[in-house]
């Protein structure tokens, strides 16, 4: 057991420290939007000094460092510690990226990842749709090409950033006769081009966090396919498996725990602070404990990751399961806490510390089902973290009988 | 930077597991509950291995490891549900007597022929009247001492005094408890003789955290076992031509627990590492992790039994022994609710 980064590190969190000194004045300001100039100006800087689009090839507008797991970590903590605003991340960034470069042409790269890293096109991602969701590759929105064009028809849902997107990577059918799993192609289009509707889809907490996408007759051209046909199954699975771990990150879980902690020593309620009523004091030490589990389960994973010499497969499959969970339960106890205040919602004068408590814990309802529901990430973890058998396939004179 | 066991720490797991899955299989813990027999012979091979020695000083015989490394070793005891006083004489006891510089039987601890327990319930959370001193004499009476056959005792009382006490000087009755692995009794004491070792009371705090993270290992231990068991009988045990690991109602049970559980892991670690780097929030973290792992532990051990079906609830497969130990961990050296409320008081978050 070694918890210290070493010399060579403490020397380059110095260098972080520094960069974050002298230009922390330049970051984006609260009402910068997606498309202001601020955002697209403080990208550049992040990606000229490395921190953003690390190991992004210079080829293609990255800064081109190897990949280094602890560099990449003390850039988080220090710009976490200093709040400082991390750049441009949508689902471009995050997910098409990594994909780009991995399967796409030269030509593709070239053509798509500067202007993504420098948030010049932003993305969305067309996966889900009304009729699949856990079961994702039963998908139908379908492409058919004619010509030198695919033709698209369907729909997709929960596509997030949709309305501000200019661009979709869309997962369609193409080989209808094939095996589900072999069927499915990975194109990316415009966001304009005809025959696409947008519908904002308004969820419980009153945004529109989420949008609906219809497809009639979309044509797009031939090459504007990542991988072959076929293969968009493999690719968007080496895309979700990045998407599930960091949507319950303790880092994130802790700030909000000590968040509810402050706001229980600085609150009172009928004369008493809240910190010294037992029961939610108790509640608020049950918490801290769950997060610090997670907290040393995640420094375990990060050391596997530098180290390889770890088996964490069952470490890392309940992170998803685990930490939305336990975020949900966070929000809740700084509803709890305040009593009647606990109420307030958006624009009420009366809400305390952080804010947003009622928000995020329907927030993180969502993130419950989204991304994969804890149900299916307990059929994942039984499975390929305790190899326990999948759910039989029904036999087709069973299908026949309950007619499936 | 490293976040696990190193090559000597993976060893010494391994060792101890091989010895202990040939020593301790279920037929000896059985005979232990049902009275028969003694954990003298384990303690004596466990002793043989360095392990009653982990935290004494090589200048007295000891093995002279560290927190981490005790941890390891709990985990793997309690997944054999163990017994002997690897919690009192080898963790709690020796770094009390360490560091209080009575070193004297520290040698024959560390050998395995000196057993000394702990009685510590007036500084736990006291019941029937306190221990006192008089002149280096003790009076009154001291509850749940651990274990029941040790040849000599450290008294804690309310103050902070630590007296050290041969067995032979107290009246001594065993109490019954759900855990037949471990034995814990009622002293008696009537103007004894005793040796003071100690009037530090942050001393006798320390070594009842050092034994709070122990006894977190040791949960987590005993819950693996009840994990790893109830996965592989729900492959075994067939109903509607399937074996019932098939359904998902019981995945769900068993992934549930490997979540919760899989991260105690790290935890237990964590909280062994910080007493060996003297990190200040070793005690905050040796707090929660008891109480953590004793709610997981409860989740895993109730889970484990219902995954077993009726088979669980029988004395047959002798799953309850583990049952059991998780429940006597959560117990002992504070349940959970007054451990976290000593973690609010050790953040300063109330008094």
């Amino acid at each position: 057991m070694d918890l210290a980064y070493g010399a060579d590190y403490d020397a380059f969190r110095e260098e972080v420290k520094a960069f974050i000194r002298d230009h922390k004045h330049r970051q984006p300001q609260p009402g910068d939007g997606l498309r202001s100039q601020a955002l697209k100006d403080w990208q550049s800087v992040l990606i000229e000094h490395g921190y953003h689009s690390r190991t992004v090839p210079r080829d293609y507008g990255g800064y081109g460092a190897e990949p280094d797991i602890i560099k990449s970590r003390i850039i988080s903590e220090e710009f976490g510690a200093e709040r400082v605003h991390r750049g441009f991340n949508g689902q471009g960034v995050t997910m098409l990226t990594p994909v780009l470069l991995e399967m796409g042409t030269e030509e593709q790269k070239q053509a798509f990842v500067s202007p993504t890293i420098n948030a010049e096109i932003i993305w969305c991602q067309g996966y889900s749709e009304p009729g699949a969701g856990s079961d994702l590759a039963s998908l139908t929105t379908k492409a058919e090409l004619d010509g030198d064009e695919w033709v698209i028809n369907g729909q997709k849902i929960w596509t997030s950033t949709a309305h501000h997107a200019d661009w979709m990577f869309c997962l369609v059918r193409t080989e209808p006769d094939a095996p589900k799993h072999l069927g499915i192609s990975f194109l990316l289009f415009r966001m304009d081009t005809p025959g696409i509707e947008i519908r904002p889809l308004v969820d419980m907490t009153g945004d529109a966090n989420f949008n609906e996408v219809f497809f009639t007759d979309v044509r797009v051209p031939k090459n504007q396919i990542i991988g072959e046909r076929g293969q968009g199954w493999q690719v968007a699975n080496a895309v979700l498996g990045h998407e599930r771990g960091s949507l319950a990150t303790p880092d994130a879980a802790t700030n909000r725990l000590n968040g509810v902690k402050r706001l229980m020593r600085e609150e009172s309620i009928s004369g008493q602070p809240i910190i010294d009523n037992p029961v939610f004091r108790d509640r608020l030490m049950r918490l801290e404990g769950r997060v610090l589990a997670m907290q040393y389960n995640d420094m375990r994973l990060l050391s596997a990751k530098i180290n390889k010499n770890q088996d964490v497969r069952l470490a890392k499959i309940i992170v998803k399961l685990i930490g939305t969970e336990l975020r949900h339960e966070i929000e809740c106890l700084g509803i709890d806490v305040m009593g009647e205040i606990g109420l307030s919602y958006g624009d009420n004068p009366h809400v305390k510390g952080l804010g947003s408590w009622q928000y995020q814990y329907m927030f993180y309802l969502g993130l419950i089902i989204g991304g994969g529901t804890s149900q299916i990430q307990k059929n994942i973890i039984s499975e390929r973290g305790l190899g326990m058998p999948k759910e039989p396939k029904m036999s087709a004179a069973e299908k026949a009988v309950k007619g499936a | 930077m490293e976040f696990g066991l190193s090559q000597d720490q993976l060893l010494l797991d391994d060792s101890v597991r091989k010895f202990l899955s040939a020593e301790v299989p279920l037929d000896a813990i059985r005979s232990l509950a049902a009275g028969e027999g003694s954990d003298a012979s384990v303690w004596r091979g466990l002793a043989d291995m360095g392990l009653a020695g982990v935290l004494i000083p090589e200048a007295h015989g000891g093995a002279e490891m560290g927190m981490l490394d005790a941890v390891v070793i709990a985990e793997a005891l309690g997944y054999a549900a163990c017994p002997g006083p690897f919690l009192s004489t080898a963790v709690m006891a020796s770094y009390l007597l360490k560091e209080a510089g009575a070193t004297d039987p520290l040698a024959r601890m560390a050998a395995g022929e000196y057993r000394v327990g702990i009685a510590f319930s007036d500084v736990i959370g006291a019941r029937k009247g306190q221990v006192t001193e008089s002149d280096s004499k003790l009076s009154g009476q001291s509850l749940f001492a651990f274990d029941a056959e040790a040849d000599a005792y450290l008294v804690a009382l309310a103050d902070g005094q630590v007296l050290m006490i041969e067995a032979s000087e107290v009246k001594r009755a065993s109490l019954t408890t759900i855990d037949k692995t471990r034995s814990v009794c009622e002293l008696t004491f009537d103007a004894s003789p005793a040796c003071l070792v100690t009037d530090d009371m942050a001393l006798v705090k320390q070594a009842i955290l050092r034994g709070r993270a122990v006894q977190a290992a040791d949960t987590l231990g005993a819950a693996q076992y009840m994990l790893d068991q109830a996965v592989a009988y729900s492959l075994e045990r067939k109903q509607f031509n399937r074996v019932v690991g098939s359904f998902q109602a019981v995945k769900h049970m068993c992934a549930e627990m490997a979540s919760q559980l899989e991260p105690c892991r790290a935890f237990v670690w964590y909280a062994g590492h910080a007493f060996d780097e003297a990190s200040d929030d070793a005690a905050v973290t040796a707090c929660h992790a008891k109480a953590h792992l004793a709610e997981v532990g409860q989740f895993v051990a109730k889970t484990s039994t219902e995954v077993h079906g009726g088979m669980g609830f029988t004395d047959l497969l002798g799953l309850h022994y583990w049952f059991k130990r998780i429940g006597f961990n959560r117990q002992l050296l504070g349940s959970p609710e007054a451990v976290r409320q000593e973690a609010a008081v050790l953040q300063g978050l109330c008094d």
